[in-house]
């Protein structure tokens, strides 16, 4: 999981939860596979259906606005998607990002040269984002976040810690 | 230097002596609520393996998303969440027939001055209004907290909104959040504490107060805190029996930024879809026809807010091109409208008086619009899709504006309703 590599999907700023993942299913579609098939619903039709393992969403300022819902976070989990690179992250999303396991990166410089398609190639160890000859350096987590990430997400990283306890 | 409310607090609860802007820290919160949603983090709890929630005097569980359930799936969900209170003796859980949340927590007393709050719910920023720290979580760190008492947390910066003077006659806080989140944007204070000061502040009623703190999410804010008034240590000191302290930041605490508003320049305002920043006077957008108002939420679903429409509309009837649905923030408030014959007036005027719940506000349920329609509403986002259908528009306004409204059927300035409001 240190190098995710695809396909960017590139959308604008203040990308809200109810368009990643309507309110109306947040009770009734608990399903990975059917959490997948509604990613992006009403943000952009074409998405669930053509997603790849590994793909990368791409976004401007504020991404995942909004409700606390982490099925933002957990329905781009189940479509494949690899990592969100954006030029700022809502706070919540963020949290439930890493709390999933999916890397979200800040990166404002990558996010304005990265063009819908293009292959992208994130390389969490060497903290860097390569695309088309070109690379990007995004700063570092904090050491907390870091270890919840590379845990898999915040329940694996307690489950280990419990079960080292035991 | 000194320190700032956020920065007292973080440490206070993390057991440090002082901490600062940017430091992350584990804290013990005070309380940690949830929702119907406590139905998922009941199934991530169980997939951490400890048996027992840690602090189940801390753990306050409501249902309001969608109740009553409208379907086997939402029942089976609140099914889910009834035997999981039972297994694990938490005993401050409401059913289905006490209302929204952020409405029931503080009235129920789990909002004190100084304490910290989280919830996994985004508009968990309400109890700011109190003076505590509340700020919205996710499902799996509810279930960590549930499992551990603790969750990692980084210490905010702050900004400050100072608001002076007094609000003109026909706009309340909801126009005055409004009309701030449409000038700083979405994510105008992203990741900040903010801190709302001045005389306006200090003279604006607890359920005004809550509205800033509801809506500082929707401008990106990890909370929206404001030092208790009068109104509000009655209201707590009536509702809690726990000792606790008045938190402030220092004279000579460090802010990010000022922000500095005339109360006399707010307007009514409204936010137009698809964003809470998309906003406009309601001047501009008079005259323009809609289809449903929802008079309620976590926004503005309180007592005054269903007592200045019913004054609106008492003796009159709303526009039959027009439906009207109210939903009392909580079963209190529902309660205390009946006998005050605020119901009546609403009902007698046409409205339909549904429960009180979170309603249509997420698409759940209770008032889901059809393709093509326009909502206008007291509610706190207008996302596409919110209400249920990608194919209709929400407009966000106050009580006062969706009165003048319903009224004529197009949106209208309440300043034209208002008595002595120039007509």
């Amino acid at each position: 999981m240190s190098t995710i590599k695809g396909k960017v999907w590139k959308y604008g700023d203040d990308i809200n939860t109810d368009v990643i993942f309507p309110g109306k299913y947040t009770y009734t579609v608990s399903d990975p596979a059917e959490m997948a098939r509604h990613a992006m619903e009403d943000l952009d039709p074409d998405f669930a259906s053509q997603v790849q393992h590994g793909d990368v969403v791409v976004a401007g300022t504020n991404f995942g606005c909004g409700s606390s819902r982490e099925q933002a976070a957990s329905c781009l989990v189940a479509a494949g998607v690899g990592a969100v690179i954006a030029k700022s992250f809502s706070r919540i999303f963020f949290r439930n990002a890493i709390n999933w396991g999916l890397p979200a990166l800040q990166c404002p410089a990558a996010v304005d040269a990265l063009q819908a398609g293009q292959e992208v190639t994130v390389d969490l160890e060497r903290g860097c984002i390569e695309a088309g000859g070109q690379s990007w350096k995004f700063p570092e987590l904090p050491a907390e976040v870091q270890g919840i990430l590379t845990s898999g997400g915040l329940i694996p990283y307690l489950k280990a810690k419990y079960q080292k306890k035991a | 230097m000194g320190k700032t409310f956020a920065e007292k607090i973080m440490a206070a609860k993390s057991g440090r002596r002082a901490v600062s802007a940017s430091d992350i820290v584990t804290v013990k919160p005070d309380f940690v609520m949830s929702h119907d949603n406590s139905a998922a983090i009941s199934k991530t709890f169980r997939g951490i393996g400890v048996d027992r929630v840690v602090c189940p005097e801390k753990v306050v569980i409501i249902l309001d998303h969608c109740v009553p359930a409208a379907s086997d799936k939402y029942a089976n969900n609140h099914k889910v969440v009834r035997e999981f209170v039972a297994e694990m003796g938490i005993e401050n859980f409401f059913d289905i027939n006490a209302g929204i949340c952020h409405q029931v927590l503080p009235e129920q007393g789990f909002a004190c001055p100084g304490e910290l709050i989280l919830g996994s719910d985004s508009h968990t920023t309400t109890y700011g209004a109190f003076g505590a720290f509340a700020a919205g979580i996710g499902r799996s760190e509810a279930a960590a907290i549930w499992a551990t008492g603790e969750l990692w947390l980084r210490v905010p910066e702050t900004h400050r909104i100072e608001i002076e003077g007094r609000l003109p006659a026909g706009v309340s806080a909801k126009d005055v959040i409004l009309s701030i989140i449409g000038q700083l944007g979405a994510d105008g204070v992203l990741y900040k504490a903010v801190e709302f000061t001045g005389s306006a502040i200090d003279g604006m009623s607890l359920a005004g107060r809550m509205v800033l703190a509801n809506m500082t999410v929707e401008m990106g804010g990890k909370i929206g805190y404001m030092t208790p008034n009068e109104e509000t240590l009655t209201f707590v000191r009536s509702r809690s029996s726990r000792d606790f302290d008045v938190v402030t930041s220092d004279p000579d605490a460090q802010y990010e930024r000022v922000i500095r508003y005339a109360a006399a320049d707010f307007v009514p305002t409204l936010s137009c879809p698809h964003t809470v920043d998309n906003t406009a006077p309601v001047t501009d957008k008079a005259g323009m026809p809609f289809h449903q108002a929802v008079l309620g939420t976590c926004t503005n679903g309180r007592l005054e807010d269903l007592a200045l429409a019913a004054q609106m509309l008492k003796g009159r009837q709303i526009n039959p091109a027009v439906r009207l649905l109210v939903f009392p923030a909580s079963q209190e408030v529902y309660r205390d409208a009946m006998r005050q014959g605020i119901l009546a007036d609403l009902a007698d005027a046409g409205a339909v008086i549904m429960n009180s719940g979170c309603g249509p506000c997420l698409g759940a349920h209770e008032g889901v619009l059809a393709d093509g329609e326009v909502c206008l509403s007291t509610a706190n986002r207008n996302f596409k899709g919110r209400m249920g259908n990608p194919n209709a528009e929400v407009y966000l306004a106050s009580p006062a504006t969706v009165a003048a409204s319903v009224l004529t059927g197009v949106i209208t300035d309440p300043r034209e309703i208002l008595q002595g409001g120039g007509r």
